[in-house]
């Protein structure tokens, strides 16, 4: 028998029975389109996730003080001491490294800014010039912290976009002058607004020189520093060398946090990828469900066609001929069941994205793939026992109905 | 051509052995046309199965063109059963879903020959059973002479050289099993060999040959001069 002729006889008795077939293609789309949903959703959330963290810098390298790698007691426990500040001198020593292409120190503190009878609580970073290149900022009007010493405590300030329309409205703001607590700031730029990047909204911000920041709020200590390496391959150098050379500053005493964007990025990545992973397995589950429905309604669709199986060995079909007629008829089901589900599963993927535009949903190629091959391996599995039952029919029974 | 000898076949029902052939030896030459009578549950459904390769005798063994077909495995006995063999049967068999000309193509789409040459031979078949304006209907809507032909006509498409049909007139009327098997007597100038399990006294003596079961056995075996 040719393959053509045995798929065409197959979807001959699919079709002769369409109601039952239908079901059956509906069992195994719903299954594929789950499969496909899901996983989209899944992919989504991680392309999100990563999206939001690459809007944040590349090749991102973080100093915060303290110790938080070591399980149990901290350090500064064992020394007897609570954990040096990062100073700026700190910051800048951070430079020598060849790893490193530029650094942003950085203090945070809220205060009032007032201009004239308007005034509102913002949070205020102190940083320096390099914070706009590595933190992906960009300026709207006016230009952002000038370079130069660090040390340095001009009386300048640049706004976060929300805060400009507040004091400002539409009018010109860079020039002009605003209160911080009470002291005068002379308005140099207005940030780009930028919208939300991993809860921080530089719209609110008010941002002005490290050096005036630490006088505001009285203090000589940094929250962070923002290391940008030279390059992706240099995050590792960068560091071991920001370790060591806070090691050294510190009198040796391991007092300091170096974590990396990468580092994070990627647990967050194993994470959601774990996440869309396990729930394209649970949905695939669904697909074994109807592989089951498939393997019963066969089994039914044998028994009816007792005699017809009786016919095909009379007229001259080995067992392995009627095995194949159900094989075929196993395929075809899961296949158009499949592709019907894959439409299905896009279409569903293409309207979640159009409800949640700024979640980047689409199907994963693997999950696909993985959808459709057990589909397709569901199938002709439980195809198997209805196929050998069939094949292994005595045929005068079976022409008996019996 | 075909020989039988001490082809025996017993049925195990429930711890009872019903023997539905005993001893039975039986020569066939190319072109007879033998009648097969008897009451019922005398055997003569299950020789004819056996002779037509559908069941394997419990001992004894069955010569076919000289080949001992009981040591065939499934897949060279289904190849003799379609290119040697043709079936019959009481109640048709028809496949319901398929149109009368799709199941005359049956047993060539089992034997793989391409298209085009199915659609002709089904066609010339069609035609000389006069069933050509009745080709793309469903058995359903045929009368059961018309079935019967077209279960003929699927017999014989593949050109067999043994005819078994089991009681073919059994469910028509008196007209219209005469012409059936007028039909089926027709295909012994092509030289195939009929065998012809019937009920009717009338119908079985036209045989050449008849033979008689009883209880599993040939009571008798008549060949007759026409
Ligand atoms: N599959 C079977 N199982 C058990 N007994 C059977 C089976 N087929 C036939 N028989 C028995 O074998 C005997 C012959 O049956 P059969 O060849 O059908 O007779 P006939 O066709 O002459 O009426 C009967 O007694 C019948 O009951
Ligand atoms: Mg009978």
């Amino acid at each position: 028998m040719k393959l053509a002729d045995t798929l065409q006889f197959a979807s001959g008795s699919l079709r002769g029975s369409p109601t039952r077939t239908l079901l059956m293609m509906l069992a195994m789309s719903i299954g594929v389109a789950a499969v496909v949903v899901l996983t989209a959703l899944g992919e989504g959330a991680r392309r999100y996730v990563i999206d939001q963290f690459s809007s944040l810098g590349t090749n991102l390298v973080i100093v915060l003080p303290g110790r938080t790698e070591t399980a149990g007691v901290g350090p500064g426990l064992m020394s007897g001491q609570t954990p040096r500040d990062i100073t700026l001198d700190d910051a800048q020593a951070l430079l020598r490294s060849r790893a490193i292409k530029r650094i942003a120190p950085l203090t945070v503190g809220s205060a009032t800014i007032s201009r004239g009878a308007l005034n509102r609580e913002v949070v205020v970073a102190g940083s320096s010039s390099d914070m706009l290149g590595i933190r992906h900022m960009s300026i709207a009007v006016g230009s952002f912290l000038p370079p130069g010493d660090l040390h340095d405590s001009a009386s300048v300030c640049v706004l976060g976009n929300a805060i400009k329309r507040e004091l400002f409205g539409n009018e010109q703001a860079v020039g002009q002058s605003v209160r911080l607590g009470d002291r005068r700031f002379r308005v140099i730029g207005v940030l780009a607004s930028q919208g939300e990047s991993m809860g921080m909204r530089t719209d609110d911000l008010v941002i002005i020189p490290v050096a005036t920041a630490h006088q505001l709020f009285n203090t000589t200590s940094l929250f962070r520093v923002l290391i940008e390496a030279k390059n992706r391959d240099a995050i590792e150098a960068a560091v071991s060398e920001a370790e060591k050379i806070m090691v050294q500053r510190h009198s040796g005493e391991r007092d300091v946090t170096v974590i990396t964007q990468d580092a994070i990025l990627q647990t967050f990545d194993r994470i959601l990828t774990a996440l869309t992973m396990a729930v394209g397995g649970i949905a695939a589950i669904s697909l074994a469900v109807a592989g089951v429905l498939i393997m019963n309604v066969m089994l039914i669709a044998v028994a009816q066609r007792i005699r017809e199986i009786g016919l095909l060995k009379a007229l001259g079909a080995p067992a392995r001929q009627i095995r194949h007629l159900f094989f075929a008829e196993a395929v075809l089901l899961s296949g158009v069941g499949s592709v019907a589900g894959l439409a299905l599963g896009y279409m569903g993927s293409f309207i979640i994205g159009k409800v949640y535009p700024m979640l980047p949903v689409s199907p994963p190629w693997w999950a696909v793939l993985a959808a459709t091959l057990t589909a397709l391996g569901t199938g002709v599995l439980f195809s198997v026992w209805p196929a050998r039952r069939a094949a292994r029919l005595d045929p005068v029974a079976a022409l008996a109905g019996k | 051509m075909i020989e039988l000898q001490n082809v025996c076949r017993t049925f195990t029902v429930g711890d009872q052995q019903v023997a539905a052939l005993r001893d039975i030896d039986l020569r066939l030459d190319a072109g007879e046309y033998i009648s097969i009578m008897g009451p019922s549950g005398s055997g003569k459904s299950t020789m004819l199965n056996m002779l037509g390769l559908l069941d394997r005798p419990s001992s004894g063994t069955y010569l076919l063109d000289g080949g001992n077909v009981t040591e065939l495995n499934d897949e060279q006995q289904a190849r003799v059963r379609r290119e040697k063999i043709g079936f019959v049967f009481q109640s048709f068999h028809l496949v319901p879903r398929l149109t009368a000309a799709q199941n005359v193509e049956l047993p060539m789409i089992l034997a793989g020959i391409p298209a085009e040459e199915r659609n002709a031979r089904v066609r010339v078949l069609m035609q000389n059973y006069g069933l050509s304006d009745r080709a793309d209907h469903k058995p359903d809507q045929l009368s059961g002479g018309q079935r019967q032909r077209v279960a003929i006509a699927r017999a014989t498409v593949m050109n067999p050289t043994v005819l078994l049909a089991d009681e073919p007139t059994g469910n028509l009327d008196r007209n219209t099993g005469w012409e059936v098997l007028k039909l089926l007597e027709g295909l012994l100038e092509q030289g195939i060999t009929l065998v012809l399990v019937t009920h009717d006294a009338e119908i079985g003596a036209r045989a050449h040959r008849c033979i008689h079961m009883l209880d599993g056995r040939i009571i008798s075996d008549e060949r007759q001069e026409k």
